[in-house]
């Protein structure tokens, strides 16, 4: 692949080394990080509380009710998976379209992936009724023979997050071996040579392992795109599988797909911009790169856009009762400030997108991405609610309200998310070396060859 | 098969032995022949197996002993008691018996069937043999289950309201009174319907002639009577011939769900409202009851005004003079009511409510007199003589003339009009005596409180409206040693050692005469009916009318009702009573101030708004209900509520307003001023959306329209074409019987007797005031009610939706792990202990009819409730989903009861609680694969429809749609569209 | 391989170089070479003649039994282990069946194809001989190394032929030194 210009000029492999390598190394960090840790690491103190008291009390602690019998939980899960997908795309499907510039982002883009679906498989489980119990919906040979209810969408979504957490988190790990080596070999102090040299299992960028390395990347990354969508679609059937009038449409899967992506690229700008200027990788991660991940967000969030109108108009188009109430709930009722924040958030906040300085502008970019990833939250809790809350029967009409628990749990879900990144950026290799010192070379080189 | 005498011999060896105990006792017992024998019929296949170890035979001997109830914490009652059905003289243990008995409530007695696991009362059955029931049950006999074990009862004989006592003091006591010669002896009842006890008072104040007896009703019903007394001068007891009426004008009655004999008036009046042929009903009352959710014209007018309502009816038949005049509506409404009423003539019945004073009364037997329905659709028997009016009693307590006080099962401290100036006087007595379930407020002030037993723990008798009486016996042996008001009368009487059972059958051995009487005795006791004990109904000579009419109190009027399922507030620490929602307004856990749809605006009144009502020189502050069809120019609050010593349940739930009654105890009070004091609280109601937003899951049509209608009224807008075959082989198991459910909403009235009696059957916790506000209420079947028209005169209608057992349903296909499941028979069965609780199944139902255990609902540490509960169903835990399951537990024992015969289960074999509680039979339940089962014939009713059926979920629940037989005269106009 | 065996370890600075060096050590005999590089080298494989990897056609059979695998189970236990009624729906609901499928291939070839490449690599392995050669760390940031045996021939003359080819410090390693 050609990589000519996607690093700053006259970037050599050796600074690529330094420059990425130089902080994971560097004996101490600075305050900002510190702060950051500590914060991070109260929501996490917040989310264990909230757990032990769901799990002492019940799930009775949370807003949710007859008929709203889902509430916080799947919306959160829904929206940090759909964050998820934005990282595994990056990391795949550019690299099966050949682009070159995506060497640098794949690291903390996976990274996010990774991170973000640890995070949201939290929440389906301390869902339950009786969390205790949720390897029941798990095909084992148990003494009551009993299996799980195959055509349950749940299950369906068990698999697929069981698949998408195992695959990414392995193979996330697996490609990061040869950085790791790389910190292993210039690791200063004894300590973090053995620890470094423990997690690189001994790699050494021996012809044969990269031959095996490269295959498994290519491999991979085809099966990630349709693990990406797959995944999704699965979660958007774990509602349209249901009756509800709202849930129950056969556009919620691209539709969830597209919200994916959209959040996904929406968090890997609110994360790169920051670490892009606190690791000075402005000559890695540069300002095409930036503009490139703003294309993608615009496009996104003009699918989403397209999606919001299609349901209003197959509403009005099938003229059938329950869709048109539901979408008169959605503008008028009690969730409509969570709908209209979303379509401000999700659709007119994106529109400056159009504007090659705006893409360019790592503070707006920063903003805009931040904009996009609350509403999407919005969104998820507007799709679970605003049907859930008037089922068919006007009598068993209802209301969910959030109590401190639930609010907790978001809180705590955010908490523990930061803290594994910042965790991470300190003591990992935020960008690829390996990826990143081919482009170095490459250009390099090109350069050379533009000289003679 | 041990008999009942071995298990009697191993309970006395584990008499309340708990914990390590229990084991030991065991262990000790483990060679006991008894016990072996226990264990093996409870566990056959035991006996095949190879010997056992000590300590796997200790594990089934505790499973045994748990499952016949031998762990109960009391025993069965000492005397011999009579179960319904001929029965060996063993019985099996963990098979249910009945015993027929009688339960009072409002000073009439209804027969019941007592279902009991191992001399535990679970279950009351209505006794199809008794007049008042028919089978049918009202929600305090079912509630009884519930007050029977409440923790909160009385626990022992108290002084001076603290300190311990014991029964030999009050025999001192007693004494002291009897050589006194009952002097300055006040005896307060309520009104009574055992015959025995009104013998044994009228003894006691033959032998104690200086002793009086006052009556007190917090509730009093006896207007009917009085106005009799006027009329034709003698306190005579209606009785209502709903069979017999076509055309009813009830005014501020509700007839069908309320009062002596409405479980009978409920089913006489759906008889004669079968299509083609229906009668018709005019309601004129203040606020909803089920009765004028039914009726085919009502008006919403206040209480105050009915009296001029009769006034002007009477005047337009001939009788009397108008009083003040009414609005044009209401003018109109009489005018054609009158038509009607002169052509139907002797099948006409007008009748007013306890509400009414006694003129109003008075009046409404002379109109029935001039309409020739007395006799006919009006009957009279001789009212029972009860005591002296309460007002004397309060009067001589204030004068000082009573010197002692015997209370027998009221609570005037709380419950008495102006109930503060009777606690005020009952501390000045020197000697007061009281008797009831609880150490109630009463109790506490009285210098001796002997605790009551309750009805299943003692013998006694009853009267039902119609006069006939039945007998009442003991399932248990009292659980706190509290004693029958038999007992403690005699032992007033001097008698030291009175046995309740000996007193009422001296009393009907007097009464019945010696010859046969222990047959008699022994039928009596089995059919739960002594026969031929009926009263004689009378034909009273009409009096001449002199009637006085006091000036209307000006308008807004309060209106103070009892509580439509805590009455008067005696079982109101009754959790089941309490979560149960009133009918039509469907609040539940304290009492609302109803307010009508203008007032409300007149006021600025919403939902939620606290207001200080004042009259008669008090004030309460009470949250606010604006109420579809409550009149206008009133507003309604409930007695029952804010008690201040009635147990952990029901203490400070609600709002006392006893202090706004007027001193004579009338329901109404006024003028009234109303005020919104800025504060706000939740309501608690079950359904928060009144009307059917167009989806029409109610269907209905006039009288007019079926006649001229051939074929269905209702179309089937289920969808034919299906991604797989339409009806899979393995849906239906051929031979098999597919269980299926009809609701005929054109008698269902929304009493809300079939979701208590559900609660009962099922085990179906309550979960709290907050719990409900929040919508987490665990009723099986709920009964959702919609207004539809405008918010002043709307229609009402009731539906009550058990789950639908849909054929292709939703719930089963999302459930990951299979825990709610299809079984041969058609039912969709919830497997509790596999659930995992995704909730899934709750979203995806269309009916919303699965209750999710959010909480751990159900009281594990309770004792005493475990008694109580129904030891076939499995109480849940926290984090599961549950709903109604068609009773499969009585399915399951019809089935095995039908095998063991070798035939098949035979239809009406199955009656599901929620069925056999309808007082109007709307519920059908049976075999849809037999086209002769009574729910076939309804299924293929042209009004039959499904819930919902464009969902393709094809449920086995259908519906019968809804009619109305209204008066074309006063369908023209658009003022009345009731 | 050729671990105990003393070999020349050559550091080159270009891909380029290296593969270079690599073809002509090949077309003059030399048999049994090793390299090591910072970044995947494209054509590395090829001029060392190394095997194409059998890791797709493992990832395929894994991704294959795993579908299929289940698909059976699902159709043996909701037809044949533990036939139910689920919302009289068909016993092998086969459009039901498809999704869980699809993501159990997905789970399973990834598995595989992770899972192969660790234990065809010899990973985890903590300790390697190679890692006491002399500039050896260097390969992990930017040298090319090239290992070629030293059996019998003579070292120097191998040595200066490696210096002409564009390497750039030579060192002795393994065997006895």
């Amino acid at each position: 692949m050609n990589g000519e210009g996607w690093l700053a000029a006259g970037t050599t492999p050796g600074d690529v080394d330094a420059r990425i390598a130089r902080p994971a190394l560097a004996p101490r960090f600075g305050a900002g990080w510190r702060i950051g840790l500590s914060v991070s690491l109260l929501g996490v103190l917040v989310l264990m509380l909230t757990v032990s008291v769901l799990l002492t009390v019940g799930v009775g602690i949370w807003g949710i009710t007859r008929p709203a019998y889902w509430g916080f939980a799947i919306a959160n899960y829904v929206w940090w998976i759909g964050i998820g997908m934005g990282g595994t795309f990056i990391s795949t499907a550019l690299y099966l379209l050949r682009q070159p510039w995506r060497n640098s982002l794949s690291r903390y883009a996976e990274t996010m992936t990774v991170f973000a679906v640890c995070v949201s498989g939290i929440f389906p489980i301390l869902h339950l009724g009786r969390p205790w119990f949720f390897y029941w919906l798990f095909p084992y040979p148990d003494t009551m023979n009993v299996w799980p209810q195959w055509r349950s969408a749940l299950f369906w979504d068990f698999c697929a997050i069981l698949a998408y957490l195992l695959v990414s988190v392995l193979f996330w790990y697996v490609s990061m071996l040869p950085d790791l080596a790389t910190l292993r070999d210039r690791a200063a102090g004894r300590m973090r040579r053995v620890v470094y040299g423990f997690l690189a299992l001994g790699w050494q960028g021996e012809a044969r392992e990269w031959q095996r390395l490269e295959a498994l990347t290519r491999i991979i990354a085809a099966l990630g795109v349709p693990l990406v969508f797959s995944v999704h679609s699965m979660v958007a059937l774990d509602l349209s599988e249901g009756l509800l009038a709202g849930w129950h449409t056969t556009i919620f899967p691209p539709f969830f797909v597209a919200g994916a992506l959209f959040s996904g690229f929406a968090m890997a700008l609110v994360i790169g911009v920051p670490l892009r200027k606190r690791f000075r990788l402005e000559a890695l991660i540069t300002e095409r790169h930036l503009d490139r991940l703003a294309i993608l967000l615009l496009t996104g969030g003009l699918v989403v856009a397209y999606c919001y109108a299609a349901e209003i108009f197959m509403a009005y188009y099938s003229m059938d009762e329950y869709e048109l109430a539901v979408t008169r709930f959605r503008f008028t009722g009690l969730y409509a400030p969570v709908y209209w924040a979303a379509i401000v958030c999700n659709v007119l906040a994106i529109q400056p997108l159009w504007w090659a300085r705006v893409r360019r502008s790592p503070r707006w970019l920063f903003w805009i991405g931040l904009s996009v990833v609350f509403g999407m939250w919005c969104e998820r809790i507007m799709l679970v609610l605003s049907s859930e809350y008037r089922p068919f029967l006007p009598a068993a009409w209802g209301r969910f309200m959030p109590t401190v628990w639930d609010w907790a749990m978001l809180a705590g879900s955010i908490g523990l998310f930061m803290t594994m990144l910042l965790l991470f950026v300190r003591w990992f290799p935020v960008v690829s070396m390996h990826e990143t010192r081919q482009l170095a070379h490459e250009s390099a080189q090109g350069s050379r060859e533009a000289q003679a | 098969m041990p008999s009942l005498s071995r298990i009697d011999e191993l309970r006395r060896l584990l008499a309340d032995l708990r914990g390590p105990a229990l084991w030991q006792q065991l262990d000790q017992l483990a060679e006991h022949r008894a016990l072996r024998e226990l264990v093996e019929q409870q566990f056959p296949h035991l006996s095949r197996a190879p010997a056992m170890d000590r300590r796997g035979f200790l594990r089934f001997a505790a499973a045994a002993i748990g499952g016949t109830g031998l762990s109960a914490c009391s025993g069965p009652p000492p005397e011999r008691i009579v179960p319904q059905q001929r029965l060996p003289e063993t019985t099996v243990p963990g098979k249910p018996v009945f015993y027929a008995s009688t339960l009072t409530q409002a000073g009439s007695g209804i027969g019941v069937l007592v279902e009991t696991h191992g001399n535990r009362p679970t279950k009351i059955e209505g006794n199809p043999g008794h007049p008042s029931s028919l089978g049918a049950t009202g929600i305090h006999a079912q509630a009884a289950i519930m007050d029977l074990w409440d923790p909160d009862r009385s626990p022992m004989i108290l002084r001076g309201g603290t300190e311990v006592g014991a029964w030999n003091g009050v025999l001192a006591e007693f004494a002291k009174i009897r050589q006194a010669g009952g002097d300055g002896l006040r005896l307060m009842t309520p009104s009574i319907a055992s015959p025995t006890l009104r013998a044994q008072i009228e003894t006691l104040l033959d032998e104690l002639p200086g002793a009086r007896w006052h009556r007190h009703d917090a509730v009093d019903l006896s207007a009917a009577a009085e106005g009799a007394r006027i009329a034709f001068g003698q306190a005579l007891q209606p009785q209502y011939r709903l069979d017999r009426a076509e055309l009813i004008a009830l005014f501020d009655a509700d007839l069908l769900a309320q009062g002596p004999g409405h479980l009978r008036h409920a089913r006489d009046f759906a008889k004669r409202r079968e299509p083609p042929q229906m009668n018709r009903l005019y309601v004129a009352e203040p606020s909803p009851t089920p009765s004028g959710s039914l009726a085919d014209h009502r008006l919403p007018i206040g209480g105050e005004r009915v009296a001029e309502l009769v006034r002007l009816l009477a005047a337009k038949l001939g009788i009397g003079d108008t009083g003040a005049a009414l609005d044009p509506t209401a003018e109109r409404w009489i005018a054609v009511l009158a038509e009607d009423l002169r052509a139907a003539g002797p099948a006409a019945l007008v009748a007013a409510g306890p509400a009414q004073p006694p003129s109003v009364h008075a009046l409404v037997w002379a109109i029935n007199h001039r309409l020739g329905a007395v006799g006919h659709t009006l009957q009279f028997i001789a009212a029972p003589r009860q005591g002296e009016p309460y007002a004397t009693l309060l009067s001589d307590m204030e004068d000082g003339k009573v010197e002692t006080l015997l209370m027998l099962d009221v609570n005037p401290a709380y419950d008495a009009p102006q109930s503060a100036r009777f606690a005020e006087a009952l501390q000045r007595i020197p000697r007061s005596v009281h008797s009831g379930l609880y150490t109630d407020e009463t109790a506490r002030l009285s210098h001796w409180h002997i605790p009551l037993a309750h009805a299943l723990e003692c013998w006694s008798d009853a009267e039902a409206h119609d006069g006939s009486a039945s007998l009442q016996q003991p399932m248990i042996a009292p659980l706190y040693g509290a004693r029958p008001a038999h007992e403690i009368l005699a032992a007033l009487l001097g008698d030291p050692r009175p046995q309740a059972r000996d007193i009422v059958q001296a009393h009907w051995r007097q009464r019945l005469g010696d010859a046969g009487f222990d047959t008699r005795w022994h039928d009596s006791l089995r059919q739960g009916l002594i026969e031929g004990t009926a009263a004689a109904t009378l034909r009273p000579a009409l009096r001449e009318l002199d009637l006085q009419w006091p000036p209307p109190l000006p308008g807004p009027v309060l209106e103070i009702r009892p509580d439509p399922t805590l009455w008067d507030g005696r079982q109101a620490n009754n959790a089941w009573l309490q979560e149960l929602p009133k009918p039509i307004a469907l609040n539940t856990w304290g009492n609302l101030a109803w307010v009508g749809a203008r007032l409300a605006q007149q006021y600025d009144i919403e939902n939620g708004d606290v207001l200080r009502l004042s009259t008669n020189g008090a004030s309460i502050e009470i949250a606010a209900l604006v109420l579809p069809g409550q009149a206008q120019d009133s507003l309604t609050v409930h007695l029952g509520h804010g008690r201040r010593a009635a147990g952990r349940i029901a203490s400070d739930v609600g709002v006392d307003v006893a202090a706004l009654r007027p001193a004579d105890g009338a329901w109404r009070s006024g003028p009234l001023t109303i005020e919104k004091t800025g504060e706000r609280r939740i309501l608690a109601r079950v359904q928060t959306q009144d009307g059917m937003e167009g989806r029409e899951p109610v269907r209905r049509a006039t009288l007019a329209e079926y006649r001229q209608h051939d074929g269905a009224l209702v179309e089937d807008e289920t969808p034919q074409h299906s991604f797989y075959d339409a009806n899979p082989p393995q849906t239906r198991e051929p031979g098999k019987p597919a269980w299926g459910m009809s609701v005929d909403l054109n008698a269902c009235l929304g009493c809300m007797n079939c979701t208590i009696a559900c609660q009962s059957e099922n085990n179906i916790p309550t979960v709290g005031r907050e719990q409900v506000d929040l919508g987490r209420a665990m009723h099986w079947i709920r009964v959702d009610r919609y207004f539809e028209g405008p918010a002043e005169t709307p229609e009402i209608l009731s539906q009550p939706v058990p789950c639908m057992h849909c054929e292709h349903a939703p719930c089963e296909l999302v459930c990951p792990v299979g825990a709610t499941v299809h079984d041969d028979e058609g039912l969709n069965v919830q497997v509790y202990n596999r659930c995992v609780g995704t909730r899934f199944c709750g979203n995806n139902c269309p009916y919303s009819v699965r209750r999710f255990n959010f909480l751990q609902y159900a009281d594990r540490d309770t004792e005493s409730l475990r008694g109580g509960r129904n030891p076939d169903v499995t109480v849940r835990s926290r984090g599961v989903m549950e709903k109604c399951s068609f009773c499969i537990q009585r399915i399951s024992a019809a089935r095995i009861q039908a095998e063991n015969e070798g035939r098949e289960i035979g239809d009406g074999e199955v009656v599901t609680a929620c069925q056999s509680a309808c007082p109007t039979q709307a519920i059908t339940f049976g075999n849809i694969a037999d086209k002769d089962s009574a729910v076939s014939k309804k299924k293929a009713s042209p009004r039959n429809y499904d819930l919902l059926a464009e969902l393709n979920t094809r449920p086995r629940t259908s519906y019968l749609a809804r009619l109305r037989n209204p008066n074309p005269a006063l369908e023209t106009n658009g003022e009345d569209q009731a | 391989m050729s671990i105990g065996r003393p070999g020349l370890l050559a550091r080159f600075d270009t891909p380029q170089t290296l593969l270079g060096a690599v073809q002509a050590a090949r077309s003059q005999g030399h048999r049994g070479l090793r390299a090591w590089t910072p970044y995947p080298v494209e054509g590395l494989a090829e001029v060392l003649a190394l095997p194409p990897s059998r890791l797709p056609l493992a990832m395929l059979l894994g991704g294959l039994a795993g579908g299929l695998g289940t698909l059976a189970l699902q159709y043996y236990s909701a037809v044949i282990d533990y036939p139910v009624n689920i919302g009289g729906r068909p016993l092998a609901s086969w459009p039901a069946f498809g999704p869980p499928a699809l993501e159990m291939t997905l789970l399973c070839a990834g598995l595989v194809g992770i899972l192969g490449l660790l234990l065809r690599s010899g990973l985890p392995r903590w300790h390697r001989p190679e890692f006491d050669w002399a500039g050896m760390e260097q390969a992990s940031s930017d040298a090319f190394l090239l290992w070629l045996p030293l059996d019998d021939e003579d070292g120097e003359a191998l040595r200066d032929w490696l210096l002409s080819n564009g390497a750039r410090d030579l060192s002795r390693v393994g065997g006895d030194s």
